[in-house]
């Protein structure tokens, strides 16, 4: 009877024990999950992967956008970063180039990673590089400048609402070094 | 005579002589009183920091810390206070009752009862330890956001060790409390008949099942994070910082409620007691706990509002954060509608109950009103939000454990308490708690931020009033110690069913109970029922 019972609660306690090694493999599971969330509603202003319908060479000269630049550096970086220009008019469809400037002020060989970000985050979705410098990691010796293009192009069905896109880079220290 | 221990949990011997007893013990009332005596302990011990805390708030300036360490200070109280003082607290209850109240003569799995207690002192120590490191104690808040937290030393590692230490301790409990509620109860215990005690607590369990791995994982990726070169939050390897208050959140809100359903659970064993009628919306009462657990896992992003969602995530967050309002208002309401027309007598254990009642509602309308996406814009990280959650868990979850101690004391000693002195412990506290923490909203609807050491003049007055009620609220609890030994070592004689009104099993057997009780299932007649 008693050994009965001890048997009924070893198992109880089990099935218990495989919901709570579940939940620990689901808390590391809302990582690639929000990966996704992000990747299908643009949150987070995470850039766009090249959309067919935006490269057939078809230009909405009837509609402007205004695109801001932004640079930041991260404080663990001893870099100077900026935009070479603070912002540009667009037209939809038609692809563009900037520059963007980097200096090492260190006396250290220093390798940067930038991040980029939209916003408004809906209009990340629409807004697609086809070169970036934050597609590699960018090293540079002690004093050393490097004027970096960015070419981009935003989709013609960028909702109407939107006049104004902010795109903007955050450089980081990789960790690596040269 | 010789004595063969162990073999069977049913032997019947008294406990073990000397201290050993405690270190070795699988009885499920001396691992009660071990959680019961921790709790209390961690409870000085969260109280002195937030003394400390007080003390640096009662003037603009700097005259008693350094900002560095009062970071410490602010994020090491609140650390202490969760999961070493209120979560212990529920469990020594835990321990004490759920096997009295279902009938039970032991929990389910007694020799891992013992490992889920001896844990916490060793994750405690690993965790108060950080204040003799270099760098200190974590010092980035309780929420450990990244990247601030991994700035912190080597105290990362010992914080992250000590959590899940305590993870697993609670989730030990959470196990046994289960198991012994599915399986353990009399034969003529059925689910609805159970106190509500028991069932608050079967649901908090299943929360903390659900809720604490999450944690684990999440300061496990802040772990490898800083110290193994992965980048899950890490936003220069393409992690992403917020993602961290995602995961952290998405255990945070479910442990708000696992710090305030077994207080709900005494309090609705002690107002029908008191007003001598049984629990209005028994039923109800039972549904509202669940659907708050539920509704728990989906309001997390209330703590996130600024972080930049969009705005259908916004108002999903506000519509599912103001339905939790809902059960918990049904709730609030029976228990109002159990002292309507009662024999209401108002001795210490209901005084805290009724003030419990009146001042956690405060904090829910608080919550209410962050709940409100656009105007938590300006209240999120103030002093709003400190009033807030102090409200709920101060004269919430710890007003609720203290009128539990008072209203099962004399039945675990056997001892009347001083009713004088207990009545004198309740009105000076609860003084004091409100002029403690009712300021705060005055101060962070003014624009206070939270967690800073010194703050702009016009903040000057209504700091120096929280800060005296902090003081005196402090002062008051060596008044509770006082009269807890005094009742442990003598006293007025307790009868079995220690107040007239008081039904349950628990009241049936002797004050103090035998160190083994119910060995044989006993009956449950409908007067013990639900009691
Ligand atoms: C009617 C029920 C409740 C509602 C609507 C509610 C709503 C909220 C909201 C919206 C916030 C975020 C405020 C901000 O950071 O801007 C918050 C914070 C908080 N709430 Fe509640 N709450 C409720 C009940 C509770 C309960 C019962 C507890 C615990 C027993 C609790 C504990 C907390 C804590 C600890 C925080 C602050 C966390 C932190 O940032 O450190 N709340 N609440
Ligand atoms: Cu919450």
């Amino acid at each position: 009877m008693i050994v009965d019972r001890m048997r009924t609660n070893r198992r109880t306690a089990q099935r218990l024990a495989i919901v709570v090694v579940l939940m620990f493999g689901f808390g590391y599971a809302l990582v690639p999950l929000y990966d996704v969330l992000c990747e299908i509603t643009g949150l987070g202003g995470r850039t766009g992967v090249v959309a067919a319908g935006s490269l057939d060479g078809a230009v909405d000269t009837s509609r402007t956008v205004k695109v801001q630049f932004l640079g930041t550096v991260n404080s663990r970086l001893p870099w100077e970063f900026r935009p070479s220009v603070g912002s540009m008019e667009v037209h939809p469809g038609q692809v563009y180039e900037t520059m963007y400037f980097a200096r090492n002020l260190s006396e250290t060989v220093t390798v940067g990673q930038a991040r980029p970000s939209v916003a408004p985050s809906v209009a990340s979705l629409h807004f697609n590089k086809t070169e970036c410098f934050c597609f590699l990691l960018q090293e540079l010796s002690p004093g050393e400048a490097r004027d970096m293009p960015v070419r981009f192009v935003l989709s013609r069905d960028l909702p109407a609402e939107i006049a104004t896109v902010t795109l903007s880079y955050t450089f980081f220290n990789s960790g690596q070094t040269g | 005579m010789s004595t063969s221990y162990g073999a069977h949990a049913d032997d019947h011997h008294g406990p073990e002589p000397g201290l050993l007893r405690w270190l070795f013990t699988t009885n499920h009332k001396d691992i009660g009183t071990l959680y019961l005596w921790f709790a209390l302990i961690m409870f000085f011990v969260g109280g002195f920091l937030a003394m400390g805390i007080r003390a640096e708030l009662f003037m603009p300036g700097l005259q008693v810390m350094d900002p560095h360490l009062f970071n410490q200070f602010t994020t090491m109280h609140a650390l202490i206070m969760i999961f070493g003082a209120v979560m212990p607290a529920f469990v020594g209850f835990a321990n004490w009752l759920v096997p009295m109240m279902v009938g039970a003569p032991d929990m389910a799995l007694p020799r891992l009862n013992n490992w889920s207690f001896w844990i916490l002192p060793f994750a405690f120590t690993l965790l108060i330890g950080t204040f003799f490191l270099p760098g200190g104690a974590p010092a980035a808040g309780w929420t450990i956001y990244p990247p601030l937290v991994l700035q912190g030393g080597a105290n990362v590692a010992f914080m992250v060790f000590a959590i899940h230490m305590m993870g697993i301790s609670s989730i030990m409990g959470a196990i046994n409390i289960i198991v012994t509620i599915l399986n353990m109860r009399a034969p003529e215990m059925t689910l609805l008949r159970m106190p509500l005690f028991v069932w608050t607590w079967l649901i908090t369990a299943f929360l903390l099942i659900a809720a604490m791995p999450v944690l684990a994982g999440a300061v496990t990726m802040l772990l490898t994070d800083k110290f193994f070169g992965t980048s899950f939050f890490n936003a220069a390897g393409g992690g992403d910082p917020v993602m961290f208050q995602h995961v952290f959140w998405f255990f945070g809100h479910p442990e708000v409620y696992i710090l305030i359903l077994p207080a709900f659970g005494i309090v609705s064993q002690i107002i029908p007691t008191f007003a001598r009628k049984p629990l209005f919306g028994y039923e109800s009462m039972v549904y509202a706990t669940a659907s708050i657990a539920f509704i728990s896992f989906i309001v997390w992003a209330h703590h996130m509002f600024t972080v930049g969602m969009p705005l259908s995530g916004e108002l999903f967050f506000m519509y599912t954060t103001m339905l939790i309002a809902v059960p918990t208002g049904v709730k609030v309401f029976n228990w109002i509608a159990t002292m309507w027309r009662g024999a209401m007598t108002f001795e210490t254990p209901m005084l805290w109950a009724i003030a419990f009642v009146v001042l956690f509602t405060i904090g829910g309308f608080s919550g209410l009103m962050l709940a409100i996406t656009p105007v938590d814009f300006q209240y999120h990280d103030t002093y709003f939000v400190v009033a807030h959650f102090h409200y709920v868990l101060v004269t919430g979850a710890i007003f609720a454990i203290i009128a539990g101690v008072y209203y099962w004391l004399p039945k675990w000693t056997g001892h009347m308490y001083n009713e004088r002195l207990g009545k004198w412990h309740f009105w000076l506290s609860t003084v004091s708690v409100n002029v403690l923490f009712f300021p705060q909203h005055f101060l962070g609807l003014a624009g206070m931020p939270r967690r800073i050491p010194d703050y702009a003049v016009q903040f000057t007055d209504w700091n120096m009033v929280s800060s005296i009620g902090g003081f005196a609220f402090g002062l008051s609890q060596l008044l509770f110690v006082y009269i807890l030994v005094q009742t442990i070592r003598g006293g007025e004689r307790a009868a079995d069913r220690v107040w007239e009104g008081a039904h349950g099993l628990e009241w049936t057997v002797a004050s103090p109970p035998p160190y083994h009780t119910f060995e044989k299932p006993p009956r449950v007649t409908e007067a013990e029922a639900h009691g």
